[in-house]
């Protein structure tokens, strides 16, 4: 198909409808409210569902309806709104039901504003709500990586039973750039619905969803199983792009818009003759741990840049194992750091790497 | 002598869209009265296999192990939510929620208040025992002003905790609300026509008409600190006055089918 100018937060919206998303439940909540829009007016030209609810707490909670008939199921929202959502989604992974969930992030904490930040990592990587769970996490850095990896949400989320949230910001979501959408796929039939899925008890026995293990034993073996489950994903689902890493002496670890400007940043350093280069985790769940590990064998200095205080920054560390030094560049509260920024990063690291 | 042929007539069991499982209700509570009104309903009509529950978080928290038809779980409040969601990827589907006064009333007010604005194709149970069960006894939003629970010790203080929600008042008040009446389980009688609203929600859920619920007066017991008899007539002498039973909104095709 051919490039469109799409902005983000409608590619990602059009994308799930090419997924064969039937039922988007959202809210409006700034960076990202063009998507609802986009669903309220597309979803009924092809007959699929939409509404918006009264709340993230209500939408997330029609997501989790919706996700126990074995539909795809969909909802998007920002920061404060995502917030809301824990309660939900700690339910859903407690229910094993596949949920995609879109998080546009913003400034914060509490109100924040509006502006692009990376600060909710930690809450949507390590899980957010309560409990044993994890959240299989992709993070793009393009218009195009967006729409690619919310149609693939889709299917991972079916594939393991699990939530998967595409990680974006506010910048992502408002930006335009050229793209290409895949083709329509039709919603599923009512007849190829999973079957686990909730159809009615008719020439079989009724089926449960529920989250509720009253006996210890019987939640430990459910939490066992979410485990085994975790360790699977985490055998498949690792993304990540590495540029110019074969001969770094120093690499930048950064993901999203941040890691976008740290590529400029690497080209300027590279235009000087520093030996830098970029690795950028798509998959924040399940981490790269073993892609960083082995270019810590190899580099003298880790640098992570990201819109935040620094959460992804633990996981670099983990993975490093105190091998090299890391050290961290991070701008917060919506502010976007400039490639000039980090490359003045790069550059300081350089000289400390060469002392 | 002619011979007589003798004939079996089945005129009572146990519903089939009721299981076997012995419920876990406390002796003399009403959730079981209240659980084979709602299985009654639903073989009259035909719809075990194409009805879904939402169970709440209360008591009734294992209502999917004691009704044989496919259920789900809510979080606590969200079952209003949760049914809206299943029922507009469902349209065909029989869908209905059963809720506490906490359920519906505290936590979940939000929910119920909006499916019933938006005028939900779903079903609501509200069974009222102006208390928190499951949790031990605490304070309801239909607690009675005097009434004491675990978390109100010196009873009910108007001034400190506000006065009891009457929610078939409020969400009558709605254009989406269809079928919205409160009826009581202390008596036969009085269970007798709670059947007769039951199964009319979930007409009217077939027929297309907008948001239903039946709000159900129930006891509790073991929280109340009474016995099976005496909470049945605390439900005619001091809930009733509170919550008065009757019709609080009903369709106009309504009134026109039992017209013809």
């Amino acid at each position: 198909m051919a490039k469109e100018l799409l902005k983000g937060n409608v590619a990602f919206a059009e994308a799930a409808i090419r997924a064969g998303c039937e039922a988007y439940y959202g809210y409006p909540i700034t960076p990202q409210t063009e998507a609802l829009e986009h669903m309220a007016k597309r979803m009924p030209e092809l007959g699929r569902v939409f509404l918006q609810a009264e709340s993230e707490v209500a939408a997330i909670n029609m997501v989790y309806g919706a996700a126990c008939a074995g539909v795809r199921v969909m909802t998007s929202s920002s920061s404060p709104g995502v917030s809301l959502m824990m309660e939900g989604l700690s339910y859903i992974a407690g229910s094993e039901v596949p949920v995609v969930l879109v998080d546009v992030m913003r400034g914060g904490p509490g109100l924040g504003n509006i502006a692009p930040s990376q600060g909710d990592y930690n809450q949507i990587v390590k899980g957010g709500g309560h409990g044993d769970y994890r959240i299989i996490t992709l993070a793009p850095a393009t218009i195009q990586e967006l729409i690619d990896l919310t149609v693939e949400a889709f299917d991972i989320a079916e594939k393991y039973l699990a939530i998967v949230a595409v990680l974006a910001d506010g910048s992502i979501g408002q930006m335009m750039e050229p793209a290409e959408l895949p083709p329509m796929q039709e919603v599923r039939k009512r007849e190829d619905r999973p079957a686990w899925a909730l159809t009615g008890a008719k020439d079989r026995p009724p089926q449960a969803i529920s989250s509720i293990y009253i006996d210890p034993a019987e939640e430990e073996v459910f939490n066992l199983k979410l485990v085994e489950k975790q360790k699977e994903i985490e055998a498949n689902e690792v993304r990540y792009r590495s540029l110019l890493l074969e001969d770094a002496e120093i690499a930048v670890v950064a993901y999203g818009t941040a890691g976008r400007i740290a590529q400029s940043a690497i080209k300027q350093a590279r235009d000087e003759g520093i030996k830098v280069g970029l690795l950028r985790p798509i998959s924040l769940y399940p981490f790269p741990f073993e892609a960083i590990a082995e270019v810590a064998e190899k580099v003298k200095r880790i640098l992570v840049v990201e819109m935040s205080g620094g959460q992804m920054l633990d996981d670099v560390r983990l993975a490093v194992e105190g091998k090299v030094p890391v050290d961290f560049y991070g701008r917060m509260g919506g502010m976007v750091p400039l490639p000039d920024e980090v490359f003045e990063q790069i550059k300081e690291l350089n000289e400390k790497a060469k002392a | 002598m002619t011979d007589k042929k003798m004939t079996e007539s089945l005129i009572f069991a146990k519903p089939e869209s009721l299981t076997e499982v012995s419920t876990h209700y406390c002796p003399g509570c009403s959730h079981g009265v209240a659980h084979r009104l709602i299985a009654e309903a639903i073989d009259e009509m035909g719809l075990r296999e194409n009805t879904v529950g939402v169970a709440p978080v209360g008591c009734s928290v294992f209502a999917y192990n004691y009704f044989n038809m496919d259920f789900c779980e809510a979080a606590h409040g969200r079952a209003p939510a949760m049914a809206t969601g299943f029922k507009r990827v469902n349209p065909d589907m029989n869908v209905f929620t059963y809720q506490g006064d906490g359920d519906l009333a505290s936590i979940g007010a939000a929910e119920i208040l909006h499916a019933a604005g938006r005028g939900e194709m779903i079903t609501v149970i509200f069974i009222n025992n102006a208390i928190y069960g499951m949790t031990g006894g605490q304070m309801a939003p239909t607690t009675l002003p005097g009434q004491i629970t675990t978390s109100s010790p010196l009873g009910r203080d108007i001034e400190t905790h506000g006065f009891p929600l009457k929610m078939c008042e409020i969400l009558s008040q709605l254009d989406g609300s269809a079928y919205i009446v409160r009826r009581s389980l202390h008596d036969a009688a009085n269970i007798r026509k709670a059947k007769k609203a039951v199964r009319q929600a979930f007409e009217v859920q077939r027929q297309g008409l907008g948001f239903s619920m039946v709000e159900l007066l129930s006891n509790c017991p073991t929280n109340w600190g009474m016995n099976a008899e005496e909470s049945l007539e605390w439900i005619g002498e001091h809930m009733i006055p509170m919550f008065p039973l009757g019709d609080f909104k009903v369709h106009p095709a309504i009134v026109e089918s039992k017209k013809g």
